[in-house]
């Protein structure tokens, strides 16, 4: 399991990926149009702004706001999780492990080579974005926009993790899909994809501040809607990466630990 | 006579789903934990959006509470009851044993849509019934024993809608066969149920009460408690909902003519 094997085999997985990902081109256009939460949420926080601005936000930063959770949402998706319990639960995991890549590396691949056919079901939501409103709400600074591309890659793995770690908890408890489940009702309340964090009360905010969910979608979206100047966004994609590397240990642990545990039954 | 039948067939298939559901013990009580926590993630915004407004769309705090209180008990009939049998009817489509259903004495339509209960969603019954307390605690007075009776009376019609959109979708498996995709497609729009339909605008508001009646299933019966609900809304909804009933049961009765078995 060297790098240089990895590196070897990373542009086949890749591939393999996109292949997959075109081959069920219908299936993820379903999935990207039951993503309806940003829009369900927009229309509640329009009905809100219609009688006058939540703080900075209004009718145009509003929809800037929700469409970017979507494309956000699209872009940094993950499904590990659910990848790894039908895995572990019919012993297909084993030949992965046969494999000279680390699964990890596998799996990542496959969201990656994902990521054309997303970005493709996404433009349509970013171009209407930017008709609706025009490139009023988005930020005007260079250095934002190549923090902001940092803290995509982070919100992706940050979102990568948390799926790989959870799924590794199927080795100990049959299935963790439940508790993905519960992961997700937390995300969706601390993350900023219901409520921009700014409008949170200070309680909650400084709550959600120390929670992985806030980078996993709300710092994208606050940083492309201009809502940090420069200093607060270094300080904040500062803080995601500790996120990262926090849940890096976390993975490495619980899947060196999760794997002893394996027993392929059929596969 | 055939009523009676019927409500004896719908006993026996509750038995048996509960036998089934009993097996995964731990999902009982995870599933429940977990519908609280969906539950929350509902209420949560009105918290933050009711802190810096007193109204919303012509709602007060505790009238989207309402709101909110149905749509996580209609939720609970969705997930617990519609959905999974209607997964289960695309599998039988899928693998052709929808034979052994044909061929049972009773309706085919009534024994697929009852064929999955799963009693434990009863946990949306009790977040609902505790967040209607909530709600009524906050806007201080109860609700009329008419209001009750209407609101109870637009529940039954507006399970018999979803019940219709849901055989509507399925009936498209027995062209097209991989449907589950379509069935969270339908359980993702259904999210847009949990704000009153006035916060919607423009076309949206117009596929919501008449394509897609997301109106007729929380906030009218949110009205009706409240007893604001004009009476001539109320009946139409009733007389909607029939027509939902007879459409969806036409387009079964024709899809299910189209139907070939796949192997036996």
């Amino acid at each position: 399991m060297s790098v240089r094997s990895t590196v070897h085999a990373l542009p086949t997985l890749l591939r393999v990926g996109f292949a997959g990902a075109v081959a069920y081109r219908a299936e993820m256009f379903v999935w990207a149009l039951a993503t309806t939460m940003p829009l369900i949420m927009l229309a509640l926080w329009l009905a809100v702004a219609r009688e006058a601005p939540m703080g900075r936000l209004g009718k145009p930063e509003l929809i800037a706001y929700f469409l970017a959770t979507f494309v956000v949402r699209q872009l940094t998706a993950s499904w590990v999780c659910w990848n790894i319990n039908s895995e572990v639960r019919d012993g297909t995991l084993a030949m992965r492990l046969l494999r000279p890549v680390h699964p990890l590396v596998a799996y990542a691949a496959e969201n990656i080579a994902a990521i054309p056919v997303r970005g493709l079901v996404s433009l349509p939501i970013a171009i209407a974005a930017l008709l609706l409103v025009g490139t009023g709400p988005l930020t005007r600074d260079p250095a934002l926009w190549i923090v902001w591309a940092i803290s995509m890659l982070g919100a992706w793995l940050v979102t990568l993790f948390t799926n790989f770690a959870i799924g590794c908890l199927s080795l100990f408890l049959e299935s963790s899909i439940k508790l993905m489940d519960v992961w997700f009702s937390l995300f969706l309340v601390f993350s900023g994809y219901l409520i921009p964090i700014e409008l949170f009360p200070p309680g909650m905010r400084a709550v959600g501040d120390w929670l992985p969910f806030r980078y996993q979608m709300g710092l994208p979206v606050e940083l492309m809607t201009g809502a940090h100047d420069r200093a607060a966004a270094f300080a904040l994609l500062g803080r995601q990466w500790l996120v990262v590397a926090v849940l890096g240990g976390v993975v490495a642990f619980v899947w060196r630990r999760g794997l002893g545990r394996f027993a392929a039954y059929g596969g | 006579m055939t009523v009676l039948r019927y409500l004896r067939l719908l006993g026996v298939q509750l038995r048996a789903s509960t036998v089934l559901g009993m097996q995964y013990r731990v999902d009982f009580v995870l599933d429940g934990i977990i519908e609280v926590f969906w539950a929350i993630t509902s209420i949560v915004p009105l918290f933050v959006v009711y802190s810096a407004r007193a109204s919303v769309a012509g709602w007060s705090f505790g009238e989207s509470l309402l709101v909110v209180g149905w749509f996580t008990l209609l939720g609970g009939v969705l997930e617990g009851a519609i959905s999974p049998s209607l997964f289960n009817v695309v599998e039988h489509i899928r693998k052709g044993t929808l034979d052994f259903v044909l061929l049972k004495p009773a309706d085919a339509q009534f024994l697929v849509c009852t064929a999955r209960l799963q009693p434990w969603r009863a946990v949306n019954v009790a977040t609902a019934v505790a967040i209607f307390v909530y709600a009524f605690r906050s806007l201080g007075h109860g609700p009329s024993w008419l209001g009750i009776a209407m609101s109870l009376a637009l529940l039954a019609a507006s399970t018999a809608v979803l019940f219709s959109l849901g055989i509507l979708t399925v009936s498209a498996a027995f062209y097209v066969v991989r449907i589950d995709n379509l069935m969270h497609l339908f359980i993702s729009i259904f999210d847009a149920a949990r704000w009153p339909s006035s916060v919607f605008r423009g076309a949206l508001r117009f596929v919501f009460t008449f394509v897609i009646p997301l109106a007729l299933m929380t906030t009218y019966p949110a009205q009706a408690l409240l007893g604001k609900l004009p009476l001539s809304t109320f009946v139409f909804s009733l007389l909607g909902a029939l027509i939902f009933v007879g459409i969806s049961r036409a387009v079964w009765l024709h899809s299910i003519g189209k139907y070939t078995s796949a192997s036996s």
